[in-house]
């Protein structure tokens, strides 16, 4: 009679909930973690997609615009517009008439002594305002000329940099490099912590022992030591900074995984697959790695931010990314070299990094609650 | 209410009254009603035992008296201790009730007892704080406590820590710290679970003598019918969250009236085994099986120290045959059978058909592995949590038939779940989402779609509740007789053992005590250690041998 309560039982849901679906649904309730994945979604949209909405080149110097402060009114203001343009005659050696601005347009009168080269506008051209700027009329035969042209306006939203770059487009294409680094940087140390740590820890013994044994001898070589030696003999490469903190994080990992994997392979279900002579590496990929998912990406959500502040520490060194890429960690070091004079400098970059970590961890813990919810 | 007894009515209340107890868990999958709307008493100086399979809301119900349900839980109804409501109360106001008038002990023993401190100070604490006496008199009381539950020398074993004690003795201790302040109800959710049968026996003892003493009630929780008949003046049936019958336990057991009920009395594994043809040919040969354990390597990698846990033993076994192995925890019963299996380097003789085992090596052994299975006793453990039902049993088709394709290994998992009797739609599904018996069906499926010739069965049947048993030891003799094959069948529960072996071992130490027929162990057993362990696991029977 238990037989057929047992198997009508049995044919409710064909499909069967995995673990990993309970733990989505588990992390869907989770409002934080929630939030922080569509926060760090948008974010990562802003990174990847914002310079090439931006009209501005990350790496594009504006003479005129150095260290402005962030603004939603548009560059230049009108009223300095008259003393701009009469700095940009002076180096012309030229006097300046009258003057009007008017919206986006703007008209000026040169005056001098002698006849002006009307290629003297190529002068007023190459401030960062102006633009277009063309002989409308040739008065006193040539010592006076009507020009006009446009002012150019720019939006610096958060302001520009010390050297009169956008800070908002030098955010977006740091927090590429930024979360670039995070991501591949933690992927390296996984596949190489979750295969060391997994062997290890499942052949146990004198394998396991020489194998840690060589992860406690990298743990002792100090990190810019590392670093800097890689730097020495490959020379400055970004793809230098993933392989040098992929190569030492995954030490952390492979700690991580052995212990788990120490205690998976006491389970019944490991002892059930070698009764059944599957052999070391159906072991390792069906039953311990599957199982080891859990405290890996959790370790993986928390990796990612440590990973970042490692890139920001290097790049600070000198030994990470170079100018003019750049990453959260220069700007905002950048911008604490200035907090006096422009604060903003350090305000902006610190938000969208603090909101990433930020981010990272809620999503860390809900992920950690979701797989684990006895934890609780 | 009506009462069984109305004497009691007219002469005292109830000292615990449960009237409409209602537990629900808010779960993920919406509210789960664990008890629904029970009304229990507990008499003074009475036993009562709550009866029903895991799941039935049991314990849940005991929980919620003592305050202890999950933070998901949620308790309605009333629950009087002499008269006074403590349901609800809070933690601080129920601690004047908990611990002092109504105290708890706990299945398992191993896990109860801080491993950091010391025996004596363990129990000196809870008198220190709610007895009020002093260090040293509290320490005086530990004593006679650990005197009172029958603990030998009990003044050195108060300077013991919990690793030092046996299972039985940490019961034994934990239901000293129970009887600390004297309180009045003792409830104790199956606490010889986890123990061996001989001890068990001497646990439940202990409980009745020291309520024969004290004059406490006690309130048994626990699926073993067996406990509840040699223990209970009264008892209740739960079945998923309902108590379908209840009454005075002697009434209740002769002639039950809930159908429930009846399933339950009769969930004894019953039948025997048929005899094995003569002739059949030998399908495995061990001789003078040793397997030695050695603890601490030493520094120039001599052994410190070793155990020996399996000592010269033999075991032989035809074609369609069963072996019971039977014993108590430790007796190396389990580590013979891995031994035979060369899953455990051991030294000896194991022939399988006409070839010796013991010279292969683990890529030598991998062909044979399909013809000899090895099913375990814990079915949650037992299976990869992160790999459906189909998957697990297909495993072994991987490595023995990798020709096979995607689609065909799913029509032999079809079949396979088939076999066991299990519905094969559900192959999708994961292990967490079947029952303690469907998973003992999946891990069976797993060692039957090899198509073995011996499979060593490691207590597949002892985390199962008595009716899934049942249904699991019918299961291996139907698989048995269809396809001949030879167990080994290792368990420490005799019943389901006389019910499936031609021969039994009983082993202790390591060693075979003594072997023989069902008929001959069961009927004329020769060793004080087999009879021993057939009392306590017999205990019921022979008294309703007797009463009858």
């Amino acid at each position: 009679m238990t037989d057929a309560s047992l198997t009508s039982q049995g044919g409710t849901a064909a499909r069967g909930r995995s673990l990993s679906t309970l733990a989505l649904q588990r992390l869907k309730r989770n409002r934080a973690a929630v939030a922080s994945l569509i926060g760090l979604a948008l974010i990562a949209i802003f990174c990847f997609l914002g310079p090439f909405l931006s009209s501005h080149p990350n790496d594009r110097v504006y003479q005129s615009y150095v260290a402005v402060p962030p603004s939603l009114e548009p560059y230049p203001a009108a009223a300095t517009l008259e003393r701009t343009m009469q700095r940009a005659l002076e180096r012309a050696r030229v006097d300046m008439g009258d003057f009007s601005a008017s919206g986006t347009t703007f008209r000026v009168t040169l005056t001098s002594p002698r006849p002006i080269d009307p290629r003297v506008t190529r002068y007023i051209d190459r401030v960062d305002e102006f633009d277009d700027a063309r002989v409308v009329e040739t008065l006193e035969e040539g010592r006076r000329l009507v020009v006009e042209g446009t002012v150019q306006r720019q939006w610096f939203l958060m302001g520009t940099d010390m050297s009169g770059r956008d800070l908002m487009t030098r955010i977006m294409v740091g927090g590429r490099i930024s979360l670039i680094v995070g991501l591949l940087a933690t992927l390296v140390s996984l596949l190489i912590g979750v295969a060391w740590g997994a062997i290890a820890g499942y052949a146990g013994g004198r394998i396991d022992n020489v194998m840690m044994r060589f992860v406690d001898v990298l743990y002792s070589l100090p990190f810019v030591f590392f670093v800097i030696l890689l730097v020495v003999y490959f020379g400055r490469n970004f793809v230098l900074i993933f392989v040098a903190i992929g190569a030492v994080e995954w030490l952390d990992m492979a700690r991580i995984v052995r212990g788990q994997t120490l205690a998976l392979k006491r389970r019944e279900f490991v002892e059930a697959a070698q009764a059944l002579g599957v052999g070391t590496g159906g072991i390792l990929r069906r039953h311990i790695v599957p199982n080891l998912l859990g405290p890996v990406v959790v370790f993986m959500t928390l990796m990612v931010p440590k990973i970042i502040l490692l890139e920001s520490f290097l790049s600070f060194l000198g030994l990470g990314v170079q100018a003019p890429l750049t990453s959260w960690g220069v700007l905002i070091s950048e911008g604490a070299n200035n907090i006096q004079s422009a604060p903003y400098l350090i305000v902006f970059p610190s938000i969208f990094f603090v909101s990433t970590l930020f981010a990272l961890n809620f999503i860390g813990d809900g992920l950690r609650d979701a797989l684990d919810p006895r934890d609780r | 209410m009506p009462r069984d007894n109305p004497v009691h009515g007219t002469m005292t209340d109830p000292i615990l009254a449960i009237r409409g107890l209602e537990v629900r868990f808010r779960t993920s999958d919406g509210e789960l009603a664990a008890v629904k709307g029970i009304d229990l008493d507990v008499d003074a100086g009475e036993t009562v035992a709550i009866v029903g399979e895991s799941g039935s809301g049991k314990s849940q119900t005991m929980m919620s008296v003592m305050g202890l349900l999950a933070a998901n839980g949620e308790a309605r109804g009333s629950v009087k201790y002499r008269g006074q409501e403590i349901l609800g109360l809070p933690s601080r106001a129920l601690n004047r009730y908990r611990g002092r008038k109504l105290s708890m002990i706990f299945q398992e023993p191993m896990t109860s007892l801080d491993p950091l401190y010391r025996i004596g100070d363990q129990l000196a604490e809870p008198l220190m704080v709610h007895g009020g006496l002093g260090r040293k008199a509290a320490l005086k009381r530990a004593e006679e406590l650990l005197d009172l539950v029958r603990i030998p020398d009990p003044a050195r074993r108060l300077k013991s820590f919990p690793h030092e004690l046996s299972g039985g003795q940490r019961q034994r201790v934990m239901i000293a710290m129970a009887l600390a302040n004297s309180p009045d109800v003792l409830i104790a959710d199956e606490p010889t679970t986890a123990l061996d049968v001989t001890v068990q026996a001497r646990i439940l003892e202990l409980l009745g003598d020291l309520q024969k003493r004290l004059g406490m009630a006690i309130v048994f929780i626990t699926h073993d019918l067996g406990i509840v008949r040699r223990f209970a003046d009264r008892t209740y049936v739960m079945k998923s969250g309902e108590v379908v019958e209840h009454g005075p336990t002697e009434g209740l057991f002769a002639a039950p009236k809930h159908a429930y009920t009846r399933m339950l009395i009769e969930a004894e594994p019953s039948g025997r085994k048929e005899p094995v043809p003569t002739g059949s040919p030998m399908v495995l040969e061990a001789k003078n099986i040793n397997v030695s354990f050695h603890l601490r390597q030493g520094l120039f990698g001599r052994s410190a120290h070793e155990i020996r846990a399996v000592a010269g033993v033999d075991l032989a076994i035809r074609r369609g045959e069963t072996v019971g192995v039977v014993g108590e925890s430790g007796s190396g019963k389990s580590t013979l059978g891995r031994a035979v299996l060369r899953l455990l380097p051991a030294s000896g003789l194991v022939r399988y058909e006409d070839r010796n085992l013991m010279p292969l090596d683990r890529k030598a052994m991998r062909p044979l592995r399909k013809e000899l299975q090895l099913v375990f006793q814990d079915p949650f453990g037992s299976l990869s949590p992160r790999m459906t039902a189909g998957e697990i049993v297909t495993e072994g088709l991987l490595v023995h038939e990798p020709g096979l394709t995607r689609g065909e290994r799913d029509r032999r998992a079809a079949q396979a779940f088939e076999e066991v009797r299990l519905d094969p739609l559900s192959r999708h599904r994961f292990p967490h989402e079947f029952s303690g018996g469907q998973r003992q069906r999946i891990a069976i499926a797993r060692a039957m779609i090899l198509k073995p010739k011996l499979v060593v069965l490691d207590e597949p049947t002892s985390a199962l509740d008595r009716s899934v048993q049942k249904g699991i030891v019918e299961l291996l003799r139907d698989l048995q007789q269809k396809h001949g094959l030879a167990y080994v069948f290792i368990s420490h529960d005799l019943a389901v053992v006389r019910a499936l072996s031609d021969e039994i071992m009983v082993m202790k130490a390591g060693k075979v005590v003594e072997r023989g027929s069902v008929a001959a162990i069961f009927e004329h057993p020769r060793e004080a250690y087999t009879r021993e362990l057939m009392a306590a696991a017999f205990l019921d029977r022979r008294e309703q041998i007797t009463s009858c």
